[in-house]
Order: structure tokens, then sequence, then C-alpha cells
């Protein structure tokens, strides 16, 4: 689209009506065929603040920009002038949703730059924390997808249900959100004493949850309506956009970097990758649905296997990781989160950039939407699963 | 990316380093300085070949394969690890800024070939003012982390069918990830016309 559009806003309105006159004399501007709509920044089903151009032809969506930057604070700017352990906390400010993700996914990098090596125990204390917030951050997915679409109800089921986790997140490290859970070298805190028990009450409660919101949604005959076919996305263009986590396995690729490239020793766990047939948002749905399920029995798993020992690597308190530089991913609950850092060798890092899924992701929403209705692009939206903090960075 | 040379002496911290050899040199960082090991596979030498002197270092370093090409042959060295080697998704695209060097614009391509789950980075330097060749005929999704990198570096891209600002607005000056743009550094007129204010910070 070209710029045109954004000089005709500098235009007072009575100029904008007496250029559009100009065009076609005797009309109005209801009667042309296409108006342009803006759905955002300030919209309750942009997840944030995104800022969405629509074309319209009436119902049917033309054409379409997304308009980002709106959350921009820099973030890969302020992580040069921090220490790399200062840096932490921010990270957990990208995907607000899964902060704990954003979390394993830096200090996993910044582990790679130093080549220390991580405590079984904090690995696994790791993949518990992370799939709880994987669990939590799917229940966000799921209760504001389908409130978008119509359905109040699971909304609620599914917040109720996150806040068992996100209790135990609070007694673990004294915050619900932002958690800055992890520290380089491992965990900062070991197990608090009933955890594993919680956790386990959490896994045990989950599996039915995740039944009564299937039963609740899947079957009903709107959300079929409104998902099925819609927001299509075929694997050679997953591929072409880069896309990862649900969205591609929702086209069909089974491919998670949980297995492809396993860290935080996934290799140790035995889990099912989800995949779909149609890459549709219904299809897209049900990934996330089993995944969730997956998580739970990657829980049970590390809960039973829980080593003893440390949980924290002996790490010189100033941190001067090798000059180098590494990139690192993990499979954050929105796709393949990865870190590229370049060090020189002194306490700050020279570079760390984020390779944000959200981001990457949100890029096909042209690529899906066009051609669709607006209440798809809705729809599309909230199948995509994007958190501003972490497009915008 | 192929985990083989992992955990290598030389990789170790200090202290794993004195605690198994007593002799290693203790000292922090610059001291116990891993080096990148050249990198030999049947790839590198099928790229050696098409490209010669264009492929200036293939290395390993952590674990990790990258190659360094001269700016001129970056496109056509993407497209060969695309169409030819697997190579069939762009991971990410950034850049890094060196202001002291003659070529100060480091361009890091990150390609990923599913087949045998193995990753490599592509770098190539390029001057002040200097294009870079899209790759958006390559990758679709190549556009947007063009348009951050000329947003946030200002290195510009020919080719690109829409190269904007994307997460700065639009009339912002300055490339604020460059190293010579202060953390407080702000487009001040920007600020005072746009939000009414005397100044962001």
């Amino acid at each position: 689209m070209s710029d045109e559009r954004f000089r005709d806003s500098q235009l007072s309105d009575s100029q904008f009506y007496d250029s559009l006159e100009e065009v076609a004399p005797g009309h109005t501007f209801m009667d042309s065929k296409e108006i342009v709509l803006n759905m955002g920044p300030q919209h309750p089903s942009t997840h944030g603040v995104l800022q969405v151009v629509l074309k319209l032809d009436g119902e049917k969506v033309n054409g379409l920009e997304c308009i980002i930057g709106y959350l921009h604070r820099g973030i890969e700017k302020i992580a040069e002038n921090r220490t790399w352990a200062q840096f932490g906390p921010f990270v957990d400010r990208l995907d607000y949703t899964a902060a704990v993700s954003n979390s394993l996914g830096y200090c996993l990098t910044v582990e790679k730059l130093l080549a220390a090596e991580v405590p079984k125990r904090a690995q696994y204390l790791r993949v518990i924390l992370t799939e709880l917030c994987r669990l939590a951050s799917h229940q966000v997915w799921l209760g504001t997808h389908v409130l978008d679409i119509g359905a109040v109800t699971p909304l609620f089921y599914a917040f109720r249900d996150r806040e068992m986790i996100l209790n135990v997140f609070e007694k673990y490290c004294g915050a619900r959100l932002t958690t800055h859970a992890f520290r380089i070298g491992g965990c900062r805190w070991d197990a608090y004493p009933d955890m594993a028990r919680e956790v386990l009450h959490i896994c045990d409660d989950l599996g039915p949850k995740i039944d009564e919101y299937r039963d609740l949604i899947t079957g009903n005959r709107i959300w079929l309506q409104r998902t099925k076919g819609v927001g299509y996305i075929s694997p050679e263009d997953c591929i072409a956009y880069a896309i990862t986590g649900p969205v591609l396995r929702g086209s069909g690729i089974r491919w998670d970097v949980r297995k492809a490239q396993p860290y935080s020793s996934y290799e140790d766990f035995d889990f099912d990758i989800p995949i779909g047939k149609n890459g549709d948002t219904f299809d897209r749905y049900l990934v996330r649905l089993e995944e969730m399920r997956q998580s739970i029995r990657i829980i049970r798993q590390a809960l039973e296997g829980l080593p003893e020992g440390p949980v924290i690597a002996k790490l010189p308190k100033v941190l001067k990781p090798p000059a180098g530089e590494v990139y690192y991913s993990i499979e954050a609950p929105k796709g393949e989160l990865g870190y590229f850092m370049v060090s020189d060798g002194t306490q700050q890092p020279y570079r760390v950039r984020v390779r944000p899924p959200s981001f990457i992701n949100l890029q096909a929403l042209e690529k899906m939407a066009v051609g669709s209705l607006v209440a798809d692009v809705v729809a599309i939206i909230g199948t995509l699963d994007i958190v501003l903090g972490e497009v915008d960075r | 990316m192929p985990e083989v040379p992992e955990g290598n002496p030389p990789n170790a911290t200090p202290e794993t380093a004195a605690a198994s050899a007593p002799a290693a040199p203790a000292a922090p960082a610059v001291a116990a300085k891993p080096a990148p090991v050249p990198w030999q596979s049947t790839l590198v030498d099928g790229l050696r070949a098409a490209f010669g002197e264009n492929i200036r270092d293939a290395a390993t370093y952590a674990g990790q394969n990258f190659l360094v090409v001269d700016a001129s042959a970056a496109h056509a060295v993407l497209a060969q690890l695309k169409d030819s080697c697997g190579y069939t998704s762009l991971t990410d695209l950034t850049a890094v800024h060196y202001p002291k060097d003659e070529r100060p614009f480091e361009l890091v391509w990150i390609v990923y070939n599913m087949q045998t789950s193995e990753r490599i980075r592509v770098k190539a330097r390029y001057a002040e003012g200097e294009m870079a060749q899209s790759a958006t005929d390559l990758w679709l999704g190549a556009n947007w982390p063009e348009r951050e990198v000329f947003d946030l570096f200002g290195v510009r891209f020919a080719g690109h069918p829409d190269l904007r600002r994307i997460l700065m607005p639009e009339d912002w000056t300055g490339h604020p990830l460059r190293k010579d743009y202060a953390p407080t550094l702000q487009d001040q007129a920007w600020v005072q016309k746009n939000l009414g204010i005397e100044s962001g910070q």
C-alpha cells in the first residue's frame, strides 16, 4: 500500500471531502466502492496496541496492513547499556503472558556464550516452570480468542484455571506475571517445600478441565462456522514466512524446537507434537489444546524424575562472556523464540537481538486475511496468538 | 545446529576449568578465549567452488556454523543455500553495528534446514550508505526483518517492495540501534510536534 493514505490524513476534513469531490463529482464518501477502516491501536480484539488498516469492499477485506511499534520500548538498545545479569528482568516484558519462557531463552543463550553447565535439577525445574507457563499462556490465548469470536464463558473457565498456575509462580518467585524466574546458570530458588504436590495437583486437575474446554467449544456450531476454513495458510507459505509454533503445526508440519534441537533436558521426556491437517483456525485450536495435554505429560515426567542437587552453577559474580556470538532458540508458547547475542568480552552485551515468534508470525496476517470478511480478521489475529510486547519489543 | 563440540575444554568457564584442571588459567574471560575453528564440510566446499574468494570464512563457534561472505555475493549465497542445500527457512535477519570499522554494518542472516535441523549464519559487511540486496524474492518473510534493519540501523535494501520504518514513527530521524545513537537521544523536534511535550526524557 502506498503512502498516499497517510498524506490524506494530514488534510482537514473539509479538504478531504473536497478532494473526493474532485475525483468523483456528485458522489459522496459512502458511494466509493472501497473504504479504508482503521482497526486499533485501541481495539479490544487486537490484543494490545496493534493497528490494522483494512481496505474493505463491503465486508470483504481487499487489503490489509499492520502498523506496529506502538509498544516499542527499545529493549534491544537497553540491553547494550546493562550488564548481562541486569538485562534478565527486561526480557520478561517481551511476551508478558509467558515471561518464564523468555527468561529461559535468555538464560540459555548467555549460558551458551559462557559455555556454562546448568545442574540437572535446575534444568528439570526450568522445564516444569516453562511448561506451566505454556499452559498459562495457552489459557490466555483460549480465553481471549474465544471471547473475540463471541463466546464469553470459556474466558472465565480458562482464567479460573490459570490462577492456580500463577499461584505456583507466586509462591516460587514472588511474582505472578513478570516472574524473572531463572538466573544465568540455573534457578535462583529451589522448589519450595510443597511445590511438587501442588504442581501434581494442577496436572491432575487440569486434564479434566481441558476436556471441559473441549466440551464447551469444540462441537459448538457457531464456533465451527467461525473457525473452520478461516485463516487458511499452506505449509509452503508457513515456511516462506518462517512461521513457527502452533501456527506451523496447524498446517501439518511436525516441527518443534523441543524435538528438533532439544534444550534443557527435553530429550529426557516422552511427548508428542500434535499437528493439524487443514491449516485453518480450527486446526490451530485443536493443536494448542492437545499441546496443553502434552505439557501436562512433560510436567509429570519432570516431577517424577526431578534429581537432587544444586540448582545453580557456580559462576563469577561479574559475568564476562568471552568475545563471540551465538544464536540459540527455544519453543515458546507462540513459536520459536531466539536470541542472537554478540559479546565483546566485557560486562555488557554488545548486541542482543530477540527473534520474537509473534513478530514473524504476525507478518502472515495479510496473507491469511485478505479475501476473508472483517469478522474473520478478528478470529485470525486471535489464532495467531500474538503479544504486542514481543512484536514491538 | 549440530551440537558436536559442546563442552570443549577451551569453552569451559573459569570455574569449571579451574576445578577440572588446576593448571588452566583461572583469570576470567580474556584468558580462556575460545576461538572459532574452521568449518569443513561438503557444503562449504561446494560454496567455495561456486563463489571462490567471495566466501571469506567458514567457521564453527560454540558448535554453531557461520559463513562470512562478501557483500556482493550475499544474495547469491543465500539463494544457493535455499535452492540447492535445503536451507529453506530464513529464521531471522538482523544487523550489528561496528562503528570503528571501515564497513561498519554486519548483516546476519540465520538460515535453517528443516530436514537436518541445521542452522547457518551468513554474515556480510556493508559500508555506510551501501545498499544490501533484499532477500524478499527468496523468502516472503524477509520483508519485516529487512524493514526493521532499515529502521533501526539505516541499512537500505535494494529490491525491497516497501522499505519503510516499522517500529519507529515514519518521520523519525536517526537509527536508534546504531552505536553512536546515545540511549537518551531522541528526535526532539518529533517529540515536541507529535507529543506536545518538551522532551521525552
